[in-house]
């Protein structure tokens, strides 16, 4: 029997086949599916902010995006994969209110995007940006991450 | 005061206050807009996290209409309405004579329509607290996001994210005719406004 691994807000977590990992409903916040293509392990974390700033708790490290990212790949790493072998899909970073400046949602794919080229991680594909909201899901078989809308129709990475 | 986690039993008591006289003020209005007799139920109070905010609302990926005011001037913040589908079908159908039954079939029109609720929504709660501080709070037009509830709360949980995990909000029921009305609203203002929405009550 194959288990939905569900990833909270500010969480991660690892899976293999037949698991799938699934998070619900991103707006702007991102997504960040790891999986090696080796081992085929596979993570999925849950990222609220771009970046700890002054009054918060550092310890919070999958909340942010400059700490999750790394947290992520140990986790992997801890489980036998090699980095040389990990790849990434990200989705999310949405604005979800039209506000002016940049959004919350554009620094966290920044930051998120950032902190995998300076792990030497490739991005394969991205699901990111416009105004609305996506629940990502990935299968740990076909490495796939699988995204779904309300109202904005599925689509599969 | 950096975190809504350490409000006292006081002044929890005096947001369930200033919740009581706005939802007051806002089922007034809905009355007249629906030119039906509106009733309310108590408001409640409560201080969660997104992922329980997101279980009341009926599960993360529940399509919803959330409706933004930020409040400007003296006091900073935001005002975040969540009115679920069969209110804003029940809104746009009297407000337009229309005959929609999902979110996905709202014209254009009928969202300026739900903008203008969010407006007088919004506005029923700022006199409240306006009247009760002295205060002056201005508020920006509304911004209407119609998707996943999930979706919809990681704004205000990126905006107050920084100071912790929690929102405040209040759950309010109105009742018009048959159909029985929940509404949601989160009401978040900075710390500091809070601080001085506090001290302008007396309550330190």
């Amino acid at each position: 029997m194959s288990k939905l691994v569900v990833v909270g807000i500010s969480d991660q977590q690892v899976a293999c086949p037949p698991d799938s990992l699934i998070t619900y409903a991103l707006g702007s916040c991102v997504g960040i599916c790891l999986f090696d293509t080796m081992r085929r392990i596979s993570g999925l974390a849950h990222v609220l902010l771009p970046q700890a700033i002054n009054g918060c708790n550092r310890n919070e490290v999958y909340k942010f995006a400059d700490t999750a990212v790394e947290e992520l790949v140990k986790s992997m790493e801890s489980r036998g994969c090699a980095r040389l072998h990990i790849v990434a899909k990200i989705a999310g970073g949405a604005n979800m209110f039209a506000t002016t400046g940049r959004s919350i949602g554009e620094r966290n794919i920044e930051v998120v995007k950032s902190e995998l080229k300076r792990l030497n991680i490739r991005l394969l594909a991205e699901d990111t940006g416009a105004n609305y909201g996506r629940t990502v899901e990935f299968d740990t078989q076909k490495g796939s991450m699988i995204i779904k809308t309300a109202g904005k129709g599925n689509k599969i990475f | 005061m950096n975190n809504y986690d350490n409000l006292d039993e006081l002044q929890m008591s005096v947001l369930s206050e200033i919740g009581n006289i706005g939802a007051g003020n806002a089922a007034t209005s809905l009355a007249h807009i629906l030119a039906d007799k509106v009733m309310m139920s108590v408001p409640v109070l409560q201080i969660i996290n997104v992922s329980e905010m997101a279980t009341i609302l009926g599960g993360p990926e529940n399509e919803l209409a959330g409706i933004l005011v930020n409040m400007t001037e003296d006091v900073q913040g935001m005002l975040l309405f969540l009115l679920d589908q069969e209110f804003i079908c029940m809104l746009v159908n009297v407000l337009m004579d229309e005959h929609i039954q999902s979110l996905d079939e709202i014209s254009d029109i009928g969202l300026s329509a739900i903008m203008e609720i969010g407006n007088i929504l919004s506005g029923s709660y700022i006199s409240a607290i306006s009247t009760m501080t002295g205060l002056n709070i201005g508020l920006t037009t509304p911004q209407i996001a119609i998707d996943m509830a999930g979706a919809i709360l990681s704004y205000p949980a990126a905006q107050f994210g920084v100071m912790g995990d929690k929102l405040l909000f209040i759950a309010e029921d109105f009742l018009s005719g048959d159909s029985a009305i929940k509404s949601h609203l989160l009401i978040m203002p900075e710390p500091k406004s809070l601080q001085l929405i506090m001290e302008s009550l007396g309550v330190c």
